[in-house]
């Protein structure tokens, strides 16, 4: 190497995937780069894959903590099947993500953990960094410990301050590789360690030394992802969950009502209630409650007082809300349900993505209790059906259930800024008026929703309640010609909504040999398969469904036009099921996963192709 | 106060339905004179109830109500008043849907000191499913679901609601209207979570449960009526009253062993310390007269109170105050 001179590849896109021990902040140095990438114009896509301990024990497989980043100069769809780029901290981390790297791709190894003891914990038998097995990779080995340790040595720093910027040389690396500029991050230190100028200066200098460190060894081309081409306007970096969140802010102060959120922590919804709980300036109230019930039951409290109130939880305690639902679909009052599912059944795999609490959110309560069910089906469209679902059970009165997954909570996009003015307008039922005798339960004859009368307001006083109640006088009754007529009358009034909700579209052939099927978080991945295939030349399109109960009118009208319908899920079938009830015309494939991951492009691509 | 009503106006138009001779006639009857000299507009009124006999006493009131689900009434009421902190909230609960079921939620509530009245019904049995022990029954007892006697330690709703850092206890019995109706204006009056015990009989299933202290002969030798200021003297003559000895509160009668007036303890329901409280909660006859009235009542802060102040320094010191200016806000970058 006689010269440097940088090379500068220009690539479409690459996915970078950090792993390490959960304490090594991954999840920090995955945020950065990916933070950094939007800002620089990238289309981006994220996915945070840890484990559901907050310390695993050091060095060990089960303690590994991965970020994986996708960043293209197109538009991108998905966090990535497999990874260009692989930076493993230790051999734990190698061992447990060498199966996500392509063939060829760039692994960048701390060297200096690859000693007997780390080795030992990691399972290995032999050094992977010497016994050729990483043959097929184009393999960094750099002393990022000792590196990191040498270049902060000449500070006051303790020996544990030092080694936590460690992963900071890490991202220097990569920042190299990618020609990403410094000024984020730097400022990013500037405010976290505001009160500890040493640190400010330690990340700094590691993350500079990372950067020199790759730009000497030369180890490999400097790669460019150009900015990308999208949509033009203002964008900023959004996750699922906070998407959520802002959509049900936006909710409220387009409703001109309060935000009331009773809650209780559970992964992966936590982050909700936690973005919520930032928000008071706007008015937003958060009740931690003391569990999942009472998470609902203040919910339903705030609801007759006349606030938007929502419920944030993820499947276990969907299923401990079930009473309560059923409570807001007899009492008739408005109230969100987010059910950011996770692997179940149980308490299953916390920290990981599925889609197996469908039949819940349709079906799981006692007595004939329908809600509406919707699911968003990007981290950046979380704020859309979040804001959606807040209309939706304003205008018709009855219990809405949002399905996000763990995916789409973590997973990050960018999101396109837009004005209040620009989302459609939302009229609560409110009714302030005495009108005539009977008048809290009086109905709009196209929606069938109640009127919602809230305490404060002069000469309406009632009681609603958890027993049946007469149809025209609202009083409790047990006549059973007339609980028939309620059942009924609440099941009408969801399906009413079907006029309201818009047509299922359909991406790619209007007619053709395969309808890929699916609902929610599997999007990207679907979609993506989809294109490639079309590019393929085959005939082959997507429906991915964002209104579960009901259905759009329009459901069976797309499914005639293709030849096989391929239901794609991560469950063993609820959705595949569910249309066998619904639009039993048809016959449905099926291709299901439960590992607690998203699908990849790859193995939906070869599904379809076993049907074309 | 917008209007002024009666007792007569606080009824509904649907028939009671309690058995004849139930306690719960009583309570309802004391809820309805209570309110108008509380002076809250009516339509300010929320009544929220669980499950169980006495959580039907919301359809009888003409006020804003909800009987909603076994034992959640704690938690949807504290929604009710953390959306709207006007509100006059009264929870009604029994002791199997306040203690067994709703135990969770009861004990966070008052924790919390959200500014709520919780009326407990208190007839130490489930009334509603006809006949089984609940949290607060005797010791021993027989009943349908403990045949051989229960071999449960019950709970004592006074010492549960100390225990749970409660600012407000009051303790009345189903035949003295007058006094649940004066435990329920304080009630109302307080800051903070109320919580009101009514001993109340189940003509049915667990008659006579209080007739220790309720019997018409007895009852002022076996009650004791506790007002805040003044000295705690019970008995048919007056002359009985209880006196602090050592850690032990003991009875004595005035004018023997040297007692005069001047010795009996003074009752001090405001103050913070509940040492005192919690003994005067756990009085029990045969050694003790039962104390009725307000026990406890302190100033802490509220959950409610606290929730709007923090809003209200959120509000004047952000710089945010619109959706519009959230979206602009922090890190964008632009495609052109």
């Amino acid at each position: 190497m006689t010269q440097l001179q940088k090379q500068i590849i220009n690539l479409n896109n690459v996915t970078i995937r950090f792993t390490g021990d959960s304490g090594d902040g991954m999840q920090l140095v995955g945020t950065l780069f990916s933070d950094t990438s939007a800002l620089f114009g990238n289309d981006v896509s994220t996915f945070p894959d840890y484990p559901s301990e907050i310390r695993a024990p050091q060095g060990t497989v089960a303690g590994v903590s991965g970020f994986q980043v996708h960043i293209g100069h197109n538009k991108i769809h998905t966090p990535g099947d497999y990874c260009d780029v692989l930076v493993a901290m230790n051999p734990a981390a190698l061992k447990a993500n060498l199966k996500w790297a392509k063939r060829g791709a760039t692994i960048i190894v701390d060297a200096d953990t690859f000693d007997d003891k780390h080795l030992q914990k990691a399972g290995y038998v032999t050094n992977p960094l010497t016994d050729n097995s990483l043959q097929p990779y184009n393999l960094i080995c750099a002393p990022i410990s000792s590196q990191t340790h040498a270049c902060l040595s000449d500070t006051q720093l303790d020996n544990k301050s030092i080694m936590r910027c460690k992963n900071m040389f890490a991202l220097g690396i990569t920042y190299s590789l990618f020609n990403r500029p410094f000024e984020h991050t730097f400022t990013y230190f500037e405010e976290k360690f505001a009160k500890y100028p040493a640190l400010i200066e330690a990340n700094k200098k590691v993350l500079r030394e990372g950067y020199i460190f790759a730009e000497n060894t030369h180890a490999m081309p400097s790669a460019s992802i150009e900015p990308a081409k999208i949509e033009k306007g203002k964008y900023r970096n959004m996750n699922g969950n906070t998407a959520v969140a802002w959509g049900l802010m936006a909710a409220a102060e387009k409703s001109q009502l309060p935000l009331f959120l009773g809650s209780y922590p559970i992964t992966p919804a936590t982050d909700i209630l936690q973005e919520l709980a930032k928000h008071k300036n706007l008015g937003v109230k958060t009740f931690q409650a003391e569990d999942e019930i009472a998470g609902i039951c203040t919910a339903i409290g705030a609801a007759y007082a006349g606030n938007l109130a929502v419920t944030t939880t993820s499947g276990p305690g969907l299923a401990l809300k079930t009473e309560a639902i059923g409570l807001a679909c007899m009492m008739e009052i408005p109230i969100v349900i987010v059910n950011v599912q996770r692997g179940g059944p149980s308490t299953g795999l916390p920290t990981k993505t599925e889609q197996a609490d469908l039949m819940q959110a349709i079906y799981g309560r006692n007595g004939e209790a329908p809600c509406i069910v919707i699911a968003a089906t990007t981290p950046s469209d979380c704020f859309y059906y979040a804001y959606i679902a807040a209309k939706l059970t304003l205008e018709h009165m009855t219990p809405v259930i949002l399905l996000t997954d763990g995916f789409l909570a973590n997973g990050s996009q960018p999101w396109k800024v837009i004005t209040m003015n620009e989302l459609p307008p939302i009229t609560p039922r409110l009714q302030t008026q005495k009108l005539s005798e009977h008048t809290p339960f009086m109905r709009n004859d196209d929606t069938l929703a109640r009127n919602w009368v809230i305490p404060g307001t002069p000469e309406l006083m009632h009681r609603i309640g958890s027993l049946e109640k007469d149809f025209v006088t609202g009083q409790a009754s047990h006549v059973p010609e007339n609980h028939h007529k309620m059942v009924t009358l609440r099941k009408e009034k969801v399906e009413k909504v079907v006029r309201v909700i818009p047509p299922l579209h359909t991406e790619g052939e209007e007619y053709g040999d395969l309808l890929v099927v699916g609902w929610g978080g599997t999007y990207g991945h679907l979609l993506s398969a989809v294109q490639e295939l079309l590019l393929e030349g085959k005939h082959i399109a997507l429906a991915q469904f964002n209104y579960i109960y009901p259905l759009p009118a329009n459901t069976k009208e797309v499914f005639k036009r293709y030849k096989k319908i391929l239901v794609c899920e991560l469950n063993l079938g609820q959705f595949a099921n569910y249309l066998r009830i619904e639009c039993q015309e048809f016959s449905y494939l099926q291709y299901n996963k439960v590992q607690g991951l998203p699908f990849t492009v790859e193995e939906i691509k070869r599904e379809c192709l076993k049907h074309l | 106060m917008t209007q002024t009503y009666t007792a007569q106006d606080l009824k509904s138009s649907v028939e009671v339905k309690w058995c004849a001779g139930c306690g719960d006639h009583a309570v309802l009857n004391a809820l309805q004179k209570a309110m108008p000299q509380c002076g809250i507009p009516i339509e300010n009124i929320v009544v929220v109830s669980g499950i169980g006999c006495s959580s039907r006493l919301p359809y009888y009131m003409n006020t804003y109500g909800m009987h909603t689900i076994h034992g959640r009434a704690s938690a949807i009421a504290s929604g009710v008043k953390s959306a709207n902190p006007q509100l006059s909230v009264w929870q009604i609960t029994g002791d199997g849907d306040c203690l067994a079921i709703g135990g969770n939620h009861f004990i966070h509530a008052v924790r919390r000191n959200i500014d709520i009245n919780i009326i407990l019904f208190n007839n130490e049995i489930y009334g509603l499913t006809k006949g089984q022990y609940s949290p607060t029954t005797k010791r021993g007892q027989v009943t349908k679901t403990s045949p051989m006697g229960t071999i449960e330690t019950p709970f004592n709703p006074g010492e549960l609601t100390i225990g749970c850092r409660g600012t407000f206890f009051a303790r009345a019995i189903d035949n003295n209207i007058q006094l649940c109706t004066d435990v329920m204006i304080q009630a109302q009056n307080h800051k903070g979570t109320s919580v009101v015990e009514v001993l109340q009989n189940c003509v049915i299933f667990n008659n006579g449960a209080h007739e220790y202290y309720t019997n018409r002969n007895e009852k002022e030798d076996r009650q004791v009526i506790l007002e805040h200021g003044k000295a705690m003297v019970f008995g048919k003559e007056k002359n009985k009253g209880i006196v602090l000895k050592g850690m032990e509160l003991q009875v004595v009668t005035i004018g023997k062993d040297g007692i005069t007036e001047a010795d009996i303890l003074i009752h001090d329901a405001h103050n913070q310390n509940p040492t005192i409280h919690n003994m005067l909660v756990s009085m029990k006859g045969p050694d003790f007269p039962i104390a009725l009235g307000v026990i406890r009542d302190v100033t802490e802060p509220t959950y409610d109170d606290a929730l709007i102040e923090q809003i209200e320094t959120a509000r004047n010191t952000s710089h945010i105050h619109c959706m519009d200016e959230l979206f602009s806000s922090g890190e964008i970058w632009e495609i052109k």
